[in-house]
């Protein structure tokens, strides 16, 4: 069963490899790398359990944080062209 | 072929897809959030050959740190690359000439995870049997770290230290710098120590 998982998870990255390499637009590909980076965590979680090893599931854990702020930091850039955050004098709750 | 040879074989299909995906990218954003991929491929890679912190640095590197880097490179310069695309044919041979040595030169290597490779009874078997008496600890990395390679140990940590005070110098300011002035020296420069502490963070240490 833990093989067949893995067949899929497979399948998946390859539809996830497929949109980040056509793209077109930016969140494409920022969606795409935010998946592949969790079908890692997942492929890595069960492969622990394919060769019984189920303590890779920490490692997996603290991979999906990783993948968290990594795709937190790129949509702040693409937000504010910078990594500092807004601008001192912007308002974002303006129009709330 | 058994199921992990599967995964290696697919994992490195995605690999070498990604390169070739990255080199014809004319978007740098692309190229970036490609580099993502590789990077966590990569570390897919490292963790089915069991070396979970080598892997766990690769992730937090190359997929966390380099992308944001990057991004912040692409803000300050242009963000599509120039079209070139004409081949430079010397070029090509040398990486042609210098990937081929690079396998020839792994053929007379150990197969991975021979038991009997050198790499396994050069000094690993002292410290396998005698290190509970020679150093004391109960964890052999503890004993090759702290004793068997202790002074290699005390310069990496000097390093480190040394690379927290020139960032703490450099970032801190005048005033941080302030108590290490001479009187009437005033407004002089914080002393620019380079910066450039030699990565660590790859080294491997550990894998023992």
């Amino acid at each position: 069963m833990f093989i067949a998982a893995t067949l899929a998870i497979l399948a998946t990255m390859v539809l996830a490899l497929v949109r980040a390499f056509v793209g077109p637009s930016v969140y494409d590909r920022i969606l795409a790398v935010n998946a592949f980076g969790t079908k890692t965590v997942l492929l890595i979680a069960v492969l622990g359990y394919v060769t019984e090893r189920p303590d890779f599931i920490d490692v997996a854990l603290v991979y999906a944080l990783i993948n968290f702020v990594g795709t937190i930091a790129v949509m702040k850039f693409h937000k504010y062209s910078s990594l500092a955050g807004p601008p001192a004098d912007r308002d974002d709750f303006a129009d709330l | 072929m058994t199921f992990d040879q599967f995964i290696d074989i697919a994992l490195f299909a995605f690999l070498a897809a990604t390169a070739i995906a990255m080199l014809r990218a004319n978007s740098l954003f692309a190229a970036a959030m490609l580099s993502g991929i590789f990077s966590l491929l990569c570390a897919g890679l490292y963790t089915v050959m069991d070396a979970v912190d080598v892997a766990f640095t690769e992730a937090a590197v190359g997929a966390g740190i380099s992308t944001v880097l990057f991004l912040g490179t692409l803000a300050l310069t242009s963000s599509r690359a120039k079209a070139q695309r004409t081949i430079h044919w010397p070029a090509l041979f040398m990486v042609f000439v210098t990937g081929a040595v690079l396998i020839w030169s792994t053929l007379d290597m150990p197969l991975y995870g021979d038991p009997n490779a050198p790499i396994h009874h050069h000094v690993a078997d002292r410290y396998i049997e005698d290190s509970a008496e020679e150093v004391g600890p109960p964890n052999i990395v503890t004993s090759v770290l702290a004793s068997y390679r202790g002074f290699d140990t005390m310069g990496e940590t000097t390093v480190i230290f040394t690379a927290g005070m020139a960032v703490l110098l450099l970032l801190g300011g005048p005033a941080l710098m302030a108590p290490f002035r001479r009187k009437g020296e005033k407004g002089a420069e914080a002393t620019s120590e380079p910066a450039k502490a030699p990565s660590k963070t790859r080294s491997g240490k550990g894998d023992t």
